[in-house]
């Protein structure tokens, strides 16, 4: 790939309206971390370069900025991805996983939770916000949440998360108040999964 | 922009809602992870605000990184609509955001409040923001941060007990009334700011969103909606909300929080609703109390004029 071909990928397919687009994108964020389970679809025109998705690329470009190391899983990672995101958000690569704020990776190939920054327990937020894309928000196997910002219990069915996900999960869990915050994404469509959220598997009594 | 230029040429000009958007983008993701961990107090790079420390730069700038051109924005000062905090906040979000206000409760997508919870039920899909001047419920108990913070991570609130038996044994009863501590989601003590503790029970399993700005001391907390939010107690001295002994004087209303209001200097006085939307709606409704005007004034939209607050 030309040099020029690389810049011309970088500069393109941002927010058109920065201020509102961004706006927009944190508020659907907001509502979907207040309220864990439930989907909202982000508003289309954010045209990453391929392997990042539109849904990350908005969140990237929603909350990314020079103060947030960026990771990239390697399914994620290109030349082009890297100089989108550099332009865009003049966000830094973080050195590795423990060290980013946010990091974007694929549901299957995702890296285990635990190798991700979680914070300390006096201050918790210092943690990695983990953007996932996953092949869908449904269809998959029924798991169950609840935990702040759920009435009673809310089920959910993402397809395309790792088989250890459920571990991964109980394991974060039980470190609350630290643990990385999940934001699932497929496509446009987006749910989250923060720390609090307890997960378990609808025919299991009880797991993280 | 339109919001610009609809201030006139001759006005400094700002970004939408004041703040620039890199700033944005930092109270944004102390935001997310307030709501991620509720009760913990976030520290936030707080700006200097067009307005001094105490009038609420804290809740300002939660509310200008979370509003949108689609919000309806009412804000209040103890329950008023129409005091001089809510008016100039109020006017200053339709400066730098032209955003649409209300005074109606039921109306809002975002509350921006100055110490008291509005009576009627928030829904789901509204936000309230808190203006919080001491985030810290165990800062008069110990004021080093480095202190505090570790008892937070360790979760030792033995301190916070301490100090409402210490009410108990020098009153015989908790004499706490206002910014009464919280144990939100079963791990975080937390202060819900000033507000009377007879608002703490409309903050557990609130279908609302609850966020938290503290400008001068530099946090952002939140609770998200339906949390467990326990006001501490003991079980021989549990908590208790005011009560009145009588309704309001120009509504009736029972069961909500009352002013005091001086009538005269021979003792006079009445106890009106100091959530001045829930009173105006209840007149509306036809609702009257001991002191209410006339029928042919109220009306007629002059009730606030007659009231003579």
């Amino acid at each position: 790939m030309s040099d020029a071909r690389l810049s011309t990928l970088a500069v393109s397919g941002g927010f058109s309206d920065p201020v509102f687009e961004a706006q927009a994108v944190f508020r659907a964020l907001m509502d979907v971390t207040a309220r864990p389970g439930t989907v909202h679809t982000l508003p289309a025109g954010v045209a990453p370069p391929a392997p990042l998705g539109q849904g990350p690329g908005a969140v990237a470009l929603a909350l990314c900025d020079p103060d947030t190391p960026v990771w990239l899983d390697r399914d994620i990672d290109s030349e082009s991805v890297r100089a989108w995101l550099s332009f865009q958000c003049g966000a830094p690569l973080a050195q590795g996983p423990e060290r980013s704020a946010f990091a974007f990776v694929k549901g299957e190939t995702m890296p285990d939770m635990a190798d991700f920054a979680s914070g300390t327990q006096e201050y918790p937020d210092r943690s990695t916000t983990l953007v996932v894309e996953v092949e869908a928000l449904d269809g998959g196997a029924a798991l169950r949440l609840e935990g702040p910002g759920i009435d009673g219990q809310r089920r959910i069915a993402p397809r395309g998360l790792p088989a250890t996900f459920m571990t991964q999960r109980a394991a974060n869990r039980a470190l609350f108040p630290r643990g990385v915050d999940v934001v699932l994404v497929a496509g446009l469509c987006m749910m989250a999964l923060p720390r609090s959220t307890v997960v378990s598997h609808v025919n299991e009594p009880e797991a993280g | 922009m339109s919001a610009a230029a609809a201030l006139g040429e001759d006005l400094a000009t700002y970004n939408f809602a004041y703040l620039d958007e890199q700033t944005k983008r930092m109270i944004r993701r102390a935001i997310l992870k307030a709501i991620a961990i509720p009760g913990y107090q976030v520290p936030f790079a707080s700006r200097e605000m067009p307005m001094p420390y105490g009038w609420g730069t804290g809740g300002v700038q939660v509310t200008a990184s979370i509003i949108g051109p689609q919000d309806v924005l009412k804000v209040i000062d103890q329950g008023a609509d129409d005091t001089t905090n809510a008016v100039s906040i109020r006017a200053f979000f339709q400066k730098v955001a032209s955003v649409a206000v209300t005074t109606k409760t039921r109306e809002a997508t975002i509350i921006q409040t100055r110490h008291r919870i509005p009576e009627e039920k928030l829904q789901a899909g509204q936000v309230l923001v808190y203006q919080v001047p001491i985030p810290e419920p165990l800062r008069f108990l110990e004021p080093r941060e480095t202190e505090t913070r570790k008892m937070h991570a360790l979760e030792e609130y033995g301190l916070m007990h301490v100090k409402l038996y210490e009410d108990i044994a020098r009153h015989g009863h908790i004499a706490t009334t206002y910014a009464y501590p919280v144990l939100v989601a079963g791990r975080y003590v937390m202060d819900p700011s000033p507000t009377p503790k007879f608002d703490n029970p409309k903050m557990d399993m609130s279908d609302a969103l609850q966020l938290f700005g503290a400008g001068r001391e530099k946090r952002i907390y939140a609770i998200p909606p339906h949390t467990r939010v326990v006001s501490l107690d003991f079980e021989d001295h549990p908590f208790e909300i005011q009560t009145f002994d009588e309704p309001c004087a120009l509504c009736g209303a029972e069961g909500v929080y009352l002013d005091e209001v001086i009538l005269d200097d021979r003792g006079g006085r009445m106890f009106v609703c100091s959530d001045t939307d829930h009173c105006e709606d209840r007149r509306a409704a036809g609702h009257r109390g001991r002191l209410s005007p006339d029928e042919a004034y109220a009306g007629h939209g002059q009730v606030q004029e007659d009231t003579g607050r």
